[in-house]
């Protein structure tokens, strides 16, 4: 449906976009994730022929976006990170407008209101755009973009200035879309990727850092294999934290160990990191079983996405001086895995975050900012990496 | 086109432009109508149209300043350019909303002539004549504003420079009438600008001088001032 073809943009000399290839099929919904700058916006820009390429090629159904625009565009329904809304105009008369301007053949009336009912916005249809809240304003580009059906749909962060209810609509809206259109969604917000998108390509300064499926990607990202526990010792003090923490070290297949913050009163938390080959959960449930402790909570906090585009985009950063291998192939290939036991567990973990972020998405990443402040404080492990993630983090965050 | 011509009409209308427009317009031309023809005792009407290149003067570039500036401002510009239609088809329906508007204001004369009526015979020819070298001189002056306002993002902007640029066009003449007998470059200066000449041009109908070249001119000048709008709108997406 998308076929992108070594895509160049430079303004002068800064190169915004650098030969990226992709290809996206009918049906698909395509994630775009990338730090501030990386160059999903112009790339989004290229794909709607809103700017042209410095070299590559976009075809759209099998038409070139600069050969022949009108038939291309015509397949596209484009939201851009600003809604291009006429606010002195209502949404009705704009949705019209729209109407008239991609040359929709359906039936005028029923088709907008149509479009209004899946976008929830019946109810602001005579008002004028000036007067809607964000929220709203993003649903009226949002259904700007769907007039006239058309199959393939690019939106640059829809989800921007939505209230979580709001959000979980469009995520489940942008979802029901993806049966019909072949979608491309871009966003820095990673559970709402990871929640909505079947294949996910990260940017990074412009070029393709990994494309695949998020486990496939976390697959190919690290072989480590982090958790966290919550386990309460026996004295609910900070005895605890040594005893518990020097019994797991002593598990076979745990590589390190460290106990974290109180989390509840006399409650530590601990990461544990393994060498991926291992699975210690059972080792460490038995453990528990043996000395009378309670293991309160288990988390793999291996392969959330977080953790993977922290990881890329870090990467892409320290590879100039560290890790010189990758530089010169940044694409990951999908088919690269080989280790079947972290694909499955990956499995399990999802519905979790899928869970966690649906009910209170702003929490858990401010709770992800916390304990990603304190890992770094902690002398112990800050090496550069962390704080370079503290800094991703809080990058993120200002957005 | 159609689409956007319509959407610029009703922007015109509840943006306000369109009442200031057509208010100033109607009030200047309806003082140079009293002064120049009832005052006068004439019902020859060249007078006022003499007079009335000032209102278009100055009038324009209020019709034309946010055509172009404020979509890019706004960035709505973006739902234009990825959609199914050519850049033409933006210019154009832009362009004429902006001379539909300025062909309601002007067919004021009608309205004039209607009342001359009753005075003595109207002078229809001059009449006709003088509104169709209006309407051609607008045509040519929108282009003008249009491209200026393509060029940049702030609608004051805009409009002042439309403004002193069709003030030079309107000078020019009068700044180089001595240049005639001059030397070389002088000489050249003049021709030039004699001939480029949008006033003596617009005042020839006034006298009478119903001038197919003039008319060729002013429809020239507003096809490749719409040409160079599609280019600054193709070169932005190109650099």
């Amino acid at each position: 449906m998308i076929e992108v073809r070594n895509l160049t943009k430079k303004y002068g000399d800064k190169v915004a976009v650098n030969n990226i290839s992709f290809k996206v099929e009918k049906g698909e919904i395509l994630g775009f994730l990338g730090p501030n700058g990386a160059g999903k916006s112009t790339t989004m820009n290229m794909l709607t022929g809103y700017i042209s390429s410095t070299a590559g090629q976009v075809l759209i159904d099998g038409t070139d976006i600069l050969e022949d625009p009108k038939k291309a565009k015509a397949n596209i329904g484009y939201l851009p990170e600003i809604p291009p809304l006429y606010i002195d105009m209502t949404v009705d008369a704009y949705l019209s407008f729209m109407y008239d301007l991609k040359k929709c053949k359906l039936p005028r009336k029923a088709h907008i209101k149509d479009v209004c009912n899946l976008c929830k916005i019946e109810d602001v249809r005579g008002r004028l755009i000036k007067n809607l809240s964000k929220g709203y304003r993003q649903r009226v580009g949002l259904a700007q973009a769907l007039i006239n059906n058309p199959p393939v749909l690019i939106l640059d962060e829809p989800t921007v200035g939505l209230d979580p209810n709001q959000i979980i609509e469009i995520r489940t809206l942008i979802k029901k879309l993806g049966k019909r259109h072949t979608v491309i969604l871009s966003s820095h917000i990673l559970p709402e990727i990871q929640a909505v998108c079947d294949r996910i390509i990260i940017i990074n300064r412009g070029e393709v850092a990994a494309d695949g499926t998020a486990d496939e990607i976390a697959k190919n990202i690290t072989n480590k294999h982090k958790m966290t526990l919550r386990i309460e010792g026996p004295t609910h003090t900070a005895d605890d934290k040594k005893l518990i923490a020097g019994a797991i070290r002593n598990l076979a297949g745990v590589k390190y160990v460290r106990a974290d913050m109180e989390r509840e009163k006399g409650i530590y938390d601990y990461d544990v990191e393994t060498d991926g080959k291992t699975d210690v959960r059972r080792a460490i449930n038995k453990l528990c079983n043996e000395k009378g402790w309670n293991i309160l909570m288990l988390q793999l906090s291996d392969l959330t996405l977080e953790d993977i585009f922290l990881k890329i985009t870090m990467d892409e950063g320290f590879d100039r001086n560290e890790i010189s291998g990758r530089k010169s192939k940044p694409k990951i290939s999908i088919k690269a895995g080989e280790n079947g036991k972290l694909r499955a567990e990956q499995e399990a973990d999802e519905p979790e975050t899928f869970g966690e972020d649906m009910t209170d998405e702003d929490t858990a990443a401010e709770e992800e900012a916390v304990s990603e402040e304190e890992t770094a404080g902690e002398a112990e492990t800050a090496d550069g990496e962390e704080s370079a993630a503290e800094n991703e983090e809080s990058n993120g965050g200002e957005e | 086109m159609l689409a956007i011509y319509r959407r610029e009409m009703g922007a015109f209308f509840t943006s306000g432009a369109a009442y200031v427009f057509l208010t100033v317009f109607w009030l200047v031309s309806g003082i140079f109508f009293f002064n120049g023809v009832i005052a006068a005792g004439t019902t020859d009407t060249s007078v006022m149209f003499n007079s009335m290149f000032i209102i278009v003067m100055f009038l324009i570039p209020i019709l034309t300043m946010k055509l172009l500036s404020e979509e890019k401002k706004n960035k709505t510009d973006q739902g234009l350019l990825t959609a199914p239609i050519s850049l033409w088809d933006i210019v154009l329906g832009k362009y004429f909303a902006a001379l539909t508007l300025f062909i309601i204001a002007e067919s004021i004369v009608f309205i004039y002539a209607f009342i001359l009526n009753y005075f003595g015979n109207v002078i229809w020819s001059t009449l006709i004549g003088n509104y169709f070298a209006m309407l051609f001189l607008g045509a040519a002056f929108i282009a003008v504003g249009l491209f200026i306002s393509s060029l940049t993002e702030n609608q004051m902007a805009s409009a002042v420079v439309c403004l002193v640029v069709l003030f030079v066009i309107y000078l020019s003449e009068m700044l180089v009438v001595n240049f005639a007998n001059g030397n070389f470059a002088k000489r050249v200066l003049y021709k030039i600008v004699t001939t480029l000449a949008f006033y003596s041009r617009y005042t020839d109908f006034t006298r009478g001088v119903f001038s197919l070249p003039s008319i060729v001119f002013f429809l020239s000048t507003a096809f490749l001032f719409n040409f160079f709008t599609v280019k600054v709108l193709e070169k932005r997406r190109w650099s």
